[in-house]
Order: C-alpha cells, then sequence, then structure tokens
C-alpha cells in the first residue's frame, strides 16, 4: 500500500520530466537533439532520464550556472527553515485558535477566528506579503527582505564562521554568533508570518469543526457530569480525539504549505528553492525546472509519509486495521 | 423515440402536477435561506458588482486601443503618479492607468475563470461520465490519473506547465485547466455512481433509452447542483491562481489590465522615498482590494451554495 502511495506520488515529476524534452525538440538544434537522444521515444527518454536521477545526476541548471542538485543542495536549508518554523507556527497558532474557538463558540474570540478563516482564504500570499512589507519594512523598516542583511552574509561567508547546517539560526547558535542569529530571525519573522496567516485559516477551520463536534459527543458530557475542570476536559478529553481528523488533513496543510514556500520565497526575495524554481521557469531553463518539481514531489511524499506515521501512532484504531 | 414519448404520460401521470409546486416551494426556500444569512447576501452584492463592472467595462473606462486589454499609458515616466482627476487611482510605474486596469482586470479575472471552469467541466463531463458509468478497467485508470494530479501542489505543476508551453495568458488559462479538472471529474463520476443506479434511470433504460440519452437527459441534468457549488467556490481559487502565475511573470504580459500582473508592477515601489514609505501605497492596495473583493465574494457566495443546496457537506471543507 505504501509502496503504491510512493510510486502515486513520484510520478507528477517523472510526467513534468516528460513534457520537458519536447519544446527542446521544436526548438533545439538538430545535433544537441541527438546527443541528448532526444530524437528518441519518449519513453526512450524517459528511461534514460529514470537512470541518471537514480544516480544523483539531475542535469546542468543554466540559471544557476551549476548542476541541478549542487544548487538544490544550497537552496534547500533556506526553504527548510523557512518551512520549518512555519509549520511549528501553523500547528500552534492553528490548533489554539480553533479549539478556543470551538471552546468559545460565538463570543469574541469565534469571531475573530471566523473572520481570520474568511479573509486567509480570499486574501492571496502576495498580496499579503507585499502589504506586510509595505508597513514593516517600508514605513518601521524593522523587517527587511532577503535571508541575511550584507554584513551578515558577508561574515557568514568567511572561515570565521563554520556552516554545520545550512540552517543559519542553528548555525549561528552552534557558532555562538547571537548577532547573525537576530539577524537571520529578523528576517525570518515576515515570511513566517505571511505562510502562518495564509494556511492558518485553512486549519483553524478544520480544527473548530471537529472540536465542535467532538464537544458534543457522550463521553465528553460524561466528562463534565463527572466534575472534571473544564480546563480537563477540553485538554485531555476533547482537543485530543478533535485533532485525528486534523492530522489527516496534514497533507493538505503541506500542500498548501509548498504552494506558499514558493510565492512567499519570491516576494521576501528569500534565497530557497522556490524562488530558484520560479527564476529557472521564467527562463526555460528546463532541467532546474524538473529537478524542482521531483524535489517538491519527494517532499510530498515524505510529508505524506510523517502525516500517516502520526496518524497510526495517535489513533490506535487504525493499527488493527 | 416517439414511443418512449406517448407512454411516459401514462405511466407517471400525476408528476405534471408535483414537480413545479416543489420547485416553486425549494425556490421559495432558498430565497429565504439565502436571505437568512447576511454573509451570503454579501457575497452575492460583491459578485454581482464585479459582473456589471465586467460587462460595463468599455463604458467605464473607454478603451483607446486595438486591444482592448491592454492599458493605455501615457509615456514611460518611470514613477506611479497618485490619484489624480484624470487617473482616479493613480498609475502605474511606466503611467499604466490603474482605474483602467482594475476595471479590465475584472473582465480579465471572469474570461480566464470561466474558461478554466468550462474546459474543466467539459473535460470531466467525458472522463467522469466513462469513469462512473462504465466503470472497470478505465474508472480504475481514470481515478489513478486523478490522485496523481491532486496529489502534487497545484500551483507548482501549473508553473512548470507554464514554464515548459511558454508565458502567456491562453498557456496559463491551460496550466490552470490541467490543475482543476480532475476535481471536477471526481466529483461528476462520484455523482455518476450515486445516480446511475436510481430509479429513475432504470426506469428510463426499461424504456429504451441508450447509454448517451441516459446520460444526457437523466443523469446530468442531476449533477448541476453539486459542479455549481463546486465551481463557485473554485471561482476565487482560480482567478488567485492565475494572479501568481502573472504575479511571478508567468502568465499576462506586463501592461495586460490583469490585477495580479498591476500587483506586480507595484513590486518596485513598496519600500517608498525616504521620508514617504507608503508613499507608492495605491500601486499595491488598489489591485490588492479588486482581487480580495473578487475572491471573498464568490469564496461567501460558494459557502451559501454550498449550505443550502447540499446540507451534508457543511464544514467539511
Amino acid at each position: 500500500m505504501l509502496i503504491f502511495a510512493l510510486l502515486q506520488f513520484l510520478t507528477p515529476a517523472m510526467r513534468a520530466s516528460l513534457y520537458i524534452h519536447d519544446p527542446k525538440q521544436l526548438v533545439g538544434l538538430a545535433d544537441i537533439i541527438r546527443k541528448y537522444h532526444l530524437d528518441q521515444p519518449v519513453y526512450v527518454q524517459y528511461w534514460d532520464w529514470l537512470v541518471q536521477v537514480l544516480h544523483g545526476d539531475l542535469g546542468w541548471s543554466e540559471t544557476a550556472r551549476e548542476p541541478v542538485a549542487d544548487a538544490v543542495r544550497g537552496y534547500f536549508p533556506a526553504t527548510l527553515e523557512l518551512g520549518f518554523y512555519s509549520f511549528l507556527c501553523i500547528l500552534v497558532f492553528g490548533v489554539w485558535l480553533g479549539t478556543t474557538s470551538a471552546v468559545h463558540k460565538d463570543k469574541v474570540i469565534d469571531h475573530f477566528s471566523r473572520f481570520t478563516s474568511i479573509s486567509g482564504n480570499s486574501l492571496p500570499t502576495f498580496v499579503w506579503a507585499l502589504v506586510l512589507l509595505m508597513v514593516f519594512y517600508g514605513h518601521f523598516g524593522w523587517f527587511p527582505p532577503g535571508r541575511l542583511s550584507l554584513e551578515a552574509d558577508q561574515f557568514v561567508r568567511t572561515s570565521q564562521f563554520h556552516p554545520y547546517t545550512g540552517l543559519m539560526t542553528v548555525d549561528a547558535l552552534l557558532n555562538r554568533q547571537w548577532w547573525v542569529l537576530w539577524d537571520a530571525l529578523r528576517h525570518l519573522i515576515l515570511p513566517v508570518a505571511t505562510l502562518t496567516y495564509y494556511l492558518t485559516a485553512v486549519l483553524v477551520r478544520i480544527t473548530r469543526s471537529s472540536m465542535l463536534e467532538t464537544l458534543r459527543t457522550d463521553y465528553v458530557r460524561t466528562a463534565q457530569a463527572k466534575g472534571l475542570a473544564q480546563k480537563v476536559v477540553v485538554d485531555k478529553h476533547a482537543r485530543r480525539n478533535a485533532l485525528i481528523p486534523v492530522i489527516t488533513l496534514g497533507s493538505l496543510l503541506f500542500v498548501g504549505l509548498l504552494s506558499g514556500v514558493v510565492i512567499t520565497e519570491t516576494v521576501f526575495n528569500f534565497p530557497g528553492i522556490g524562488r530558484w524554481g520560479v527564476g529557472a521557469s521564467q527562463q526555460l531553463d528546463i532541467p532546474a525546472v524538473t529537478g524542482f518539481a521531483l524535489i517538491f514531489a519527494g517532499l510530498l511524499v515524505v510529508g505524506n509519509l510523517c502525516a500517516d506515521v502520526l496518524y497510526a501512532l495517535v489513533d490506535p484504531r487504525i493499527r488493527l486495521q | 423515440m416517439s414511443a418512449v414519448r406517448s407512454s411516459a404520460p401514462a405511466i407517471a401521470l400525476p408528476r405534471p402536477v408535483a414537480p413545479p409546486r416543489a420547485a416553486e416551494s425549494g425556490w421559495r426556500r432558498v430565497v429565504s435561506r439565502f436571505r437568512a444569512n447576511p454573509m451570503s447576501v454579501l457575497g452575492l452584492v460583491i459578485v454581482a458588482f464585479f459582473i456589471a463592472t465586467a460587462l460595463l467595462a468599455p463604458l467605464l473606462a473607454h478603451p483607446t486601443q486595438r486591444n482592448p486589454y491592454m492599458i493605455p499609458h501615457e509615456g514611460y515616466a518611470s514613477d506611479p503618479r497618485p490619484p489624480s482627476p484624470g487617473h482616479p487611482f493613480g498609475t502605474t510605474e511606466e503611467q499604466f492607468d490603474l482605474f483602467y486596469g482594475v476595471i479590465w482586470g475584472a473582465r480579465t479575472a471572469f474570461v480566464v475563470a470561466l474558461t478554466v471552469v468550462a474546459s474543466a467541466v467539459a473535460g470531466a463531463l467525458l472522463l467522469g461520465s466513462l469513469s462512473g458509468f462504465y466503470g472497470g478497467w478505465v474508472d480504475e485508470v481514470v481515478m489513478r490519473v486523478t490522485d496523481v494530479f491532486l496529489a502534487f501542489p497545484g500551483l507548482i505543476l501549473a508553473v512548470v506547465i507554464v514554464a515548459v508551453l511558454g508565458q502567456n495568458v491562453r498557456n496559463a488559462i491551460i496550466a490552470i485547466a490541467v490543475v482543476e479538472w480532475p476535481t471536477y471529474t471526481r466529483l461528476l463520476r462520484g455523482e455518476f455512481l450515486r445516480v446511475r443506479d436510481m430509479e429513475y434511470v432504470q426506469a428510463a433504460r426499461a424504456l429504451g433509452s441508450g447509454d448517451l440519452r441516459v446520460i444526457a437527459r437523466h443523469v446530468i441534468p442531476n449533477t448541476v447542483y453539486p459542479i455549481l457549488i463546486l465551481a463557485s467556490l473554485n471561482m476565487g481559487g482560480i482567478v488567485i491562481t492565475f494572479a501568481v502565475l502573472s504575479f511571478l511573470g508567468l502568465g499576462a504580459p506586463p501592461g495586460y489590465a490583469d490585477w495580479g500582473q498591476l500587483i506586480n508592477l507595484s513590486r518596485n515601489w513598496i519600500a517608498g522615498t525616504p521620508g514617504h514609505a507608503l508613499e507608492f501605497w495605491y500601486t499595491l492596495l488598489v489591485p490588492g482590494t479588486a482581487i480580495f473583493l473578487f475572491v471573498l465574494g464568490w469564496n461567501l457566495l460558494g459557502d451559501a451554495f454550498r449550505d443550502i443546496f447540499d446540507p451534508r457537506l457543511q464544514g467539511s471543507r
């Protein structure tokens, strides 16, 4: 079952690769076509490409001026950092807001969360991101775009700074360079805020309706009748069960995060995979686009796998089936 | 064919009386339920406003160029200019008129969204009916293909498709349609499965109708509401995707009357000038508000349709 799912999720990138050789056939010169076997039938090309990929060779990216695999390796930590912090904020904020608004239905907090969810669904990410930039960078000058300021960036490249992981915040901690840490955080706040707002809207909706349903069940009423404190009922009884459907939709959230990362990175000039992929698409850098699609497909597989495992861990009934 | 028509009234004599009354009270119920929720009314008002704007675009903003979708611009001065009598919403860089862009942008939004929905529904009707009505290996293949499409982030798929096909409005529409069709196909397949074995379909078959007639006359009309709900919920999403593509430089070209493209033109100006950080607010907020209201209107209207026509779906999305 799992392998079947894996195969399913991998194919989009492969399919992308199928498209990919075609424009070259139209535009490219005859020798190029012969050299790369582009005149072969699609399935032969596809097989060659697959073999290459399995050997870790994704081709040469014209826009990054390095092999695609290296470019991905270089850009990936930035995306991971952004995605990780966003995911954390989304989970904490979304679950908190969702449960609180369900418990206090029709109160101020509930109206606030419903407003967040409706407006977050309607306001395009990039408009929201630009508004944030206008206010907090243009007006206040607090949070600049990019990943690091110029001095920090130059310092990071010197031998005094050892890149352990590529994650700027973690590296700064390990190097005990507090000002670099602060600089990196300053650049992360706006993109993370953008992604959080956009995806919290989705999560709040799900959590709220699931929580409302759970609060109506018999065992919650029993717990209340036993005289348990409302806090205990909510925390120990209701929320845990309400979160099960939320985990199922976690993969949906992950898909949203991947799309959101592309937009956010482009707007904030954040040097991650998303921005690189968009740049590559604009300039018809086909191997780079393939690599980009492949990485996202891979991330998706990992995300779905995590969701499945988590699901089984949380809900013992799943294992019985 | 004539045999069917002559025998039908004899079998279902009470029917001509019953359905119209049911439909009338149903309609009244729809209106009253619609009125009950102020958000639904707000959504309808917003959408109606945009429809009017799109229809009246040539009157509201008179086109001066051969292609009315290209925004007229006076000169090439690089700095945006604030709202003034000649330009009620101001101008962007290179003096594209924001008012004209927003008005005709409404048209672009409708053209894009309706084209995408129409082609997605057309594809879905073909594949969904094959898949749902006949089942078997066709069903299996179609459903696995939709699985693959649905698993991949739509925006990224659209970006990749446009990158490969080339950057223009038509290809952006194609890309979005490719992203959207699986949802419609799945929905239609489910509806076909549900309706396929219903008694009235069996009755139609018993009366000698062929597959095509059963599908066209009996099955499809019963799948209209779910499609309507999905399409209205989807309109906003399609327009956002198109705006994102334009914003990323993969959709409408510079100067095209499209909201995403206008927002892209504002990107260089968000920081303002020293001392006047918010000086160029209109370049971002005018098209941004337009797109926000459009999507909000459709989302509210879609929610309303869903609540009215299909109470089962409440809160499930």
